[in-house]
């Protein structure tokens, strides 16, 4: 199902682990952070997927996670929406720290945390309705907005999008008729719509052509402003270009986290610099 | 070489097996259309008006069949919507919620066995349950028997319909904040419906021909009635009937009911066929 | 902010919260509670069924199982004429509809052209679809005094003297019978049988296939040594579906089967199965012990098709084990 795939793990090699187990060389001080991971260990089942995690992600700020396929990056992403919640033999231990409250408590409101936290899909997924009732759904999930009203939020939430232009005659329509580059923005849309304060991207281009992949990656600088963005990419010039602070992930640990043009110019860590000069991975 | 003895032989052997294939084929098909054939011929020149307008009548004089037609919808009906919804429900749990778990393993196996439980077991079941109970034969006692022969169709078709939707999709209704009920109902069951559907469909095809399970809960009723607390006509149980007797005029609509009931399990089965093919979340 | 605001804001926030919680409870409870309706509705069945069989078991002991008479003047009633019929009913039906749903399955994945296949795959599965007491009719109308009038007496006097097997031909050409009854079987089976082949060699990886092409097989050696093979647990989990099918069928085999309960050696005599002696004597049955023995015949029933369905569900698990291993 959503088990990332891990076959990495035999790979493992003494000279990675004392590596890793290292505390990063390099102290990255984010000022305010608007999310703070400490100590976050992830099981699948008996499998550890992420181990001894410390990040904070920064507001209003483009945080990218690469790494190898099976790293763990992913699953640090499906972590901070809590949405690993949804299978039962999935679990963290640790703190994420959202607005001073820590969201892995299990008292936490996992509907409220998950309309403050949005997430797009790595594959497109509009629902099987229209392309406005895609977009209402989530709204009408906490506000009671009025007709107009609900208009006027969907009509924004597409601007947002960059799609409004493309869809504003189809609204009727089936969302899942749309190409694939504008499902993926519709589903953006639908993100933004419930007005979330962070956004998490996991991968959200990899299964687009070129031109809409450029066009996402627009939307993400755009968004920057009044949003505070995690993406996970495995396209390394992607996570360059969009993003403010990297973290390079490898099997599950934390290799390295700087700020971008630190990270790809002058990477602290021989793994690093191996993963992006394309020597693995 | 092509001309080899042994490449001859090899070439002989493919040659009468799949001619045999063929011939199978055409054995199958030649006992539906010999079915169909007599039913059109011994039922279409039956077929009239008066069957609907009128009720069974006594030997020898005529009449139509218009009590069990709707003693037989009603019936249906009971079945339908008491094995439904328990159902798509029993299956939202095991697709939603059980998964992997033991209970869900032994639930589905246990539907199994009530998917392939004889028909009339299930009747024997409800006379001893219900008919035995309460002192006799009933309408009730016949759609309760039909509902239970419902629900595992609708529960075996509906989860696995529900398993195509994409876990994708659940996560991104998650990911909105939506709660779990939502997430299923607004999304999982839209994705779904076609399925769905098609699963109440062949549910219904599949009761409206039993016969064997209301032999002996609703029994029959030679006059109009509807009232579900009594023996009620129905039109399998009739055609047993009638069929089984020496009556020409009996054994006459037999056939014309045979042949209507026929049609209507053969357009509902089309029409099951036809929707499962365009079901929402077809890639 | 007012905190007055705030703290009102909270307030419904938690209360929307602890809203949405206990609904999602209680759907959640709802769909366990159905699917357990499903648990409880078999074991109902199981334990009905077992207490009022319990007066004939009581009554009449291991006799029930092995005695053959079944005398409601006296009520002595024992079972084995009527397990003998369905058993023997069902033998004969596999014998005639598993090689047909085998070459229409062949047919329908490996010859036929592609506009064929759909067509084919409908028509054969409409037969399904059709309600058993239609194939009653049919056959008591229709089949039996064809089946009586032309071929019963040709075989009966072609094959009726062999060694051995003769005697399962012999006797009065009625037209309807065990015999007759087993072939409606076959083909109320058929249709069941051959989609599930159907499913399962469309399974087969082309890839394997192609190989096998790819070193001259003919279509036949292919069929035979790659899918035939490959498929095997799954062809056979079909077979036991099917013969779990015919094993509980009613209304046909209660109008074809002549309703006799005396256990001959020719196919050719009336008989019954358990499923048609219910349906014939069930609403009539005077008695305690009448009724119990009738229930029982059903729980000897609902046994014998749940063995059959739980051997098939073995066979299908571990195919589906093997696919999924291989893929």
């Amino acid at each position: 199902m959503s088990q990332p795939d891990t076959t990495l793990t035999h790979a493992v090699s003494p000279e990675v682990l004392a590596g890793a187990a290292r505390a990063p060389l390099r102290k990255t001080v984010i000022e305010k952070p608007r999310l703070s991971i400490r100590q976050l260990n992830f099981f699948y089942g008996s499998f550890q997927a992420l181990r001894d995690i410390n990040l904070d992600v920064a507001e209003r700020q483009v945080t990218a996670f690469i790494g190898p396929s099976g790293c763990g990056k992913s699953t640090l992403l499906r972590a901070l929406n809590r949405i690993y919640d949804l299978y039962p033999e999935q679990r963290a231990t640790g703190e994420i720290l959202l607005d001073g409250a820590n969201i892995l408590d299990r008292a936490q409101d996992l509907n409220s945390l998950r309309a403050k936290v949005g997430m797009v899909f790595q594959k497109p997924t509009p629902f099987p309705m229209s392309v406005y009732d895609n977009i209402a759904f989530g709204v009408r999930l906490y506000e009671r907005l009025s007709r107009s009203k609900m208009d006027d939020r969907v009509e924004w939430a597409l601007r947002k999008a960059a799609l409004w232009e493309e869809v504003k005659d189809k609204l009727r329509q089936g969302g899942t008729r749309l190409s694939g580059g504008q499902q993926q923005r519709l589903c953006i849309a639908r993100a933004i719509a419930v007005k979330p304060e962070v956004l998490l991207l996991d991968e959200p281009a990899s299964a687009l052509d070129p031109i809409s992949t450029l066009k996402i990656e627009e939307l993400i600088a755009e968004l920057k402003s009044d949003y505070t963005i995690v993406i996970v990419t495995h396209n390394m010039q992607q996570a360059a270009r969009v993003s403010d602070y990297t973290a390079f992930m490898y099997l599950g640990n934390l290799v390295e986290y700087a700020d971008t043009s630190t990270l790809f110019t002058n990477p602290a860590r021989k793994q690093t610099e191996d993963y992006i000069t394309g020597r693995y991975g | 070489m092509a001309r080899s003895p042994r490449y001859l032989r090899r070439r002989l052997v493919n040659g009468a097996n799949l001619s045999m294939s063929v011939l199978g084929t055409l054995f199958g098909l030649f006992w539906l259309v010999w079915l169909l054939w007599t039913l059109v011929s011994h039922g279409l020149r039956w077929l009239d008006l008066s069957l609907f307008s009128q009720s069974t009548p006594p030997p020898v004089t005529p009449g139509g069949i218009a009590n069990a037609i709707v003693g037989s919808l009603l019936i249906t009906l009971v079945g339908v919507v008491v094995g439904t919804p328990i159902g798509i429900l029993a299956a939202t749990w095991l697709a939603e919620f059980g998964r992997h778990s033991r209970l869900a393993a032994v639930i589905r196996f246990v539907n199994d066995i009530l998917l392939s439980a004889p028909s009339i077991v299930i009747g024997v079941f409800i006379y001893a349950v219900v008919v035995a109970r309460f002192g006799h034969f009933s309408g009730w006692a016949g759609g309760l028997a039909l509902a239970i022969i419902m629900l595992p169709v609708v529960l075996r078709t509906t989860e696995d319909m529900l398993k195509l939707v994409p876990d994708q999709m659940r996560e991104a209704a998650a990911a909105l904040g939506a709660p779990r009920w939502r997430v299923i109902v607004t999304v999982v069951y839209r994705g779904a419906l076609g399925g769905i559907l098609t699963g109440v469909l062949l549910g219904v095809a599949r009761i409206s021909g039993e016969t064997a399970p209301l032999l002996f809960t609703a029994l029959n009723n030679q006059f109009w009635s509807t009232d579900m607390n009594r023996p009620i006509a129905n039109l399998p149980v009739m055609i047993f009937q009638f069929a089984m007797s020496p009556y020409d005029n009996w054994q006459h609509l037999a056939w014309a009911a045979a042949l209507l009931i026929t049609l209507a399990i053969l357009v509902l089965s089309l029409v099951a066929r036809l929707l499962i093919h365009s079901r929402s979340f077809v890639k | 902010m007012n905190s007055a605001l705030v703290s009102a804001a909270s307030h419904a926030r938690s209360a929307r919260q602890r809203r949405s919680a206990a609904a999602d409870a209680l759907f959640h409870n709802v769909t366990r509670g159905a699917a357990l309706v499903v648990l409880a509705l078999v074991i109902a069945i199981l334990v009905v069924l077992l207490v009022q069989a319990w007066p004939a078991f009581h009554a009449f002991g291991w006799h029930f199982l092995t005695g053959s008479e079944w005398d409601p003047v006296h009520q002595r009633f024992s079972a084995l004429s009527s397990i003998c019929g369905t058993l023997v009913t069902s033998l004969i039906a596999m014998l005639i509809a598993v090689p047909v749903s085998f070459g229409i399955a062949l047919f329908i994945t490996e010859l036929a052209p592609n506009w064929l296949r759909r067509p084919v795959s409908t028509a054969i599965e409409l037969l399904a679809a059709i309600p058993s007491i239609i194939y009653g009719m049919w056959g008591l109308f229709v089949f039996a005094p064809l089946f009586g009038e032309y071929l019963q007496p040709w075989i009966t006097a072609h094959i009726g003297n062999w060694p051995l097997v003769g005697v399962l031909f012999q006797g009065p050409p009625m037209g309807i019978g065990i015999f007759t009854a087993g072939l409606i079987l076959a083909i109320m089976v058929i249709p069941f049988i051959s989609a599930v082949m159907r499913d399962v060699f469309e399974l087969v990886p082309p890839v394997l296939k192609e190989s096998a092409y790819g070193v001259g097989c003919t279509t036949w050696e292919v069929v035979r040594h790659v899918v035939l093979p490959y498929t095997r647990v799954g062809v056979v989990g079909g077979i036991m579906l099917g013969l779990g099918r015919a094993l509980g069928e009613t209304m046909a085999v209660t109008f074809v089967i002549g309703n006799s309960h005396t256990l001959g050696l020719s196919l050719f005599n009336a008989g019954n199965t358990i499923s048609s002696t219910l349906a014939n004597e069930f609403s009539e049955a005077v008695g305690r012990t009448y009724t119990s023995s009738l229930i029982a015949l059903g729980l000897i029933l609902f046994l014998i098709t749940f063995v059959v369905l739980a051997i098939a569900k073995l066979l299908l698990v571990r195919m589906a084990r093997r696919e999924g291993g291989k893929t």
